[in-house]
């Protein structure tokens, strides 16, 4: 253990992406991501690096696209609208095959919506941030000190499997400050980036990074191949996390912020003497399926407690085959549930008063 | 367990005295957090923020219930006061809040912070006299060791306020009413 810095996570972002050895950050300021490019224009210059504050979105993400064709770690960060406006550029980048970190420090939404917490960009982290077949990894930290960690793995997945890995926090875990220890993180093996456009000084064939395929058979090709190494992904980097799911009768599944809160009414239903239990997803995609079908069999039921109106539901009857029933717990627009609303839910789904 | 909230006018300090909190409790080993309210109040209007600190790992962040509410105002004692546990603690300014009639269940330790500070050419560290007063009265840390971890986290460039600090802490401590 190393020491412990009382920091905002929006501040670990960065500071763990620097450790990460990413020394290029191009954003857009918006609420409530904004200490992350703050704490980076003092950090980079002192590293070597750069943190650049775009005109926009938009041009934010293209510069992403741009230092990690040369082969470079980077990342951007955003909050859920500014995370709309990157989507041209993030899908752009996923037909190039190119590995990048984006921050989503998600508000409420949609439109310009609010600037309180809010996990309502499920749907578009995990199904459609950009146009055409394509998946990319999303990890939900639900700690500032996960923050730390999950940084420095999504650098390593991006890069290994060439694809941008989205961190999907929200405004309460950007904000708020906890102990965090950055310690020594596993050493995963990355691969030579044999493909980056960064100068063939004449010792090498040109590369190409692109994401135009005029010909169908071609594109096919390739999107299937791509496939391939979303089964590999699907396989290998699923990441949860349990409590007390062994025996559970009613598994509350949430992630981010809004578990450990879940975790809260957990514990209250146990005392109860409700045999609750709290299965959390990490990467939101690749989704936990098998992890939480294990459970379907002696589970009674499902429920599903996120900041929005119940945008992981399907994914939980999908994973679970719809064997038992699913229900949803939620608040929206930035308002943060209480462990109280969840413990009655918990407690109704069991069957009313203990 | 302390929940603890903060809450008062942007600029009277109060997110660097829940941090303060916070970070004593930190280097205790305990587990804590610290939520700011962030939207435009932050920027003149109310402010207010969450601090917990516990032997257990945190759930939600978010104070709803404080065992304490410390209020440096009259408008973030009307909204918090009435959510105070039955039993817990209400510290308030008492130069700035007027708190007649007040909740009979709960602890009640008024101090005119911005007053006395004032009185005392520490204007700007009713804050500070404020986290002497409710670290006095609730035990929640040594006072000496609250001092120490205060005045630890002030960076050299400001050194000239450590004495300033001190004075305000002093303030608080012996603060009797």
């Amino acid at each position: 253990m190393g020491e412990k810095l009382l920091m905002k996570g929006n501040e670990v972002l960065g500071e763990a992406a620097i450790r990460a050895g990413c020394k290029l950050f191009f954003g857009y300021p918006i609420t409530p991501q904004t200490e992350l490019a703050e704490y980076l224009a003092k950090k980079m210059p002192k590293v070597g690096g750069l943190c650049l504050q775009a005109e926009s979105e938009v041009a934010a993400i293209n510069m992403v696209l741009g230092a990690a064709s040369a082969g470079e770690r980077v990342f951007t960060s955003s909050s859920s609208p500014g995370v709309s406006l990157k989507s041209e550029g993030i899908s752009y980048i996923v037909g190039s095959d190119v590995p990048c970190v984006i921050v989503n420090v998600q508000r409420g939404g949609p439109g310009l919506g609010g600037i309180q917490p809010a996990q309502s960009d499920y749907y578009q982290a995990t199904k459609a941030l950009g146009h055409g077949d394509m998946h990319f990894i999303v990890l939900a930290p639900a700690y500032v000190q996960e923050i730390a960690t999950l940084m420095g793995e999504a650098f390593d997945l991006a890069d290994i499997y060439r694809m941008p890995v989205m961190i999907l926090a929200d405004g309460a875990l950007g904000q708020m400050m906890e102990p965090v220890d950055f310690g020594e993180k596993k050493q995963r093996e990355i691969p030579e980036k044999t493909w980056a456009c960064n100068g063939h000084k004449n010792q090498r064939a040109h590369n190409v990074v692109n994401s135009l395929y005029i010909s169908p058979e071609v594109l096919e090709e390739v999107v299937v191949e791509r496939f391939k190494r979303y089964a590999e992904i699907e396989e290998k980097e699923v990441l949860f996390d349990e409590y007390m799911t062994e025996d559970a009768d009613v598994v509350v599944v949430s992630y981010g912020i809004t578990a450990r809160i879940a975790k809260t009414a957990v514990k209250a239903a146990r005392e109860k003497g409700i045999k609750a239990g709290l299965f959390r997803p990490i990467s939101l995609w690749p989704f936990p399926k098998k992890e939480l079908a294990s459970l379907a069999d002696k589970a009674k039921c499902f429920l599903s407690v996120e900041m929005n109106m119940g945008q992981m539901v399907d994914d939980i009857k999908v994973a679970i085959d719809c064997k038992k029933p699913v229900s949803h717990y939620g608040r929206t627009g930035g308002v943060i549930p209480t462990p109280d609303e969840i413990l009655a839910k918990i407690v109704e789904l069991n069957g009313g008063e203990n | 367990m302390s929940n603890i909230l903060l809450a008062g006018f942007g600029g009277q300090g109060i997110l660097f005295a829940g941090k303060q909190l916070v970070l004593a409790g930190m280097k205790q080993g305990k587990e804590v957090s610290w939520l700011p309210s962030y939207g435009p109040e932050m920027r003149g209007g109310t402010c207010n923020c969450s601090v917990i600190i516990e032997d257990e790992p945190i759930g939600s962040p978010l104070v709803i219930k404080p065992d304490i509410l410390l209020a440096f105002n009259g408008p973030s004692y009307e909204k918090f006061a009435p959510n105070i546990v039955t039993g817990g603690k209400l510290f308030v300014d008492s130069s700035l809040v007027n708190f007649e009639g007040a909740r009979d269940d709960i602890e009640i330790y008024p101090i005119p912070a911005t007053t006395l500070a004032n009185d005392n050419g520490l204007t700007g560290l009713a804050n500070v006299i404020m986290l002497g007063y409710i670290v006095k009265k609730t035990g929640i840390f040594d006072a000496e060791y609250f001092e120490n971890s205060l005045i630890s986290g002030i960076p050299a460039s400001k050194a000239h306020m450590i004495d300033f600090n001190k004075k305000a802490l002093k303030l608080g401590f012996e603060y009797e009413g």
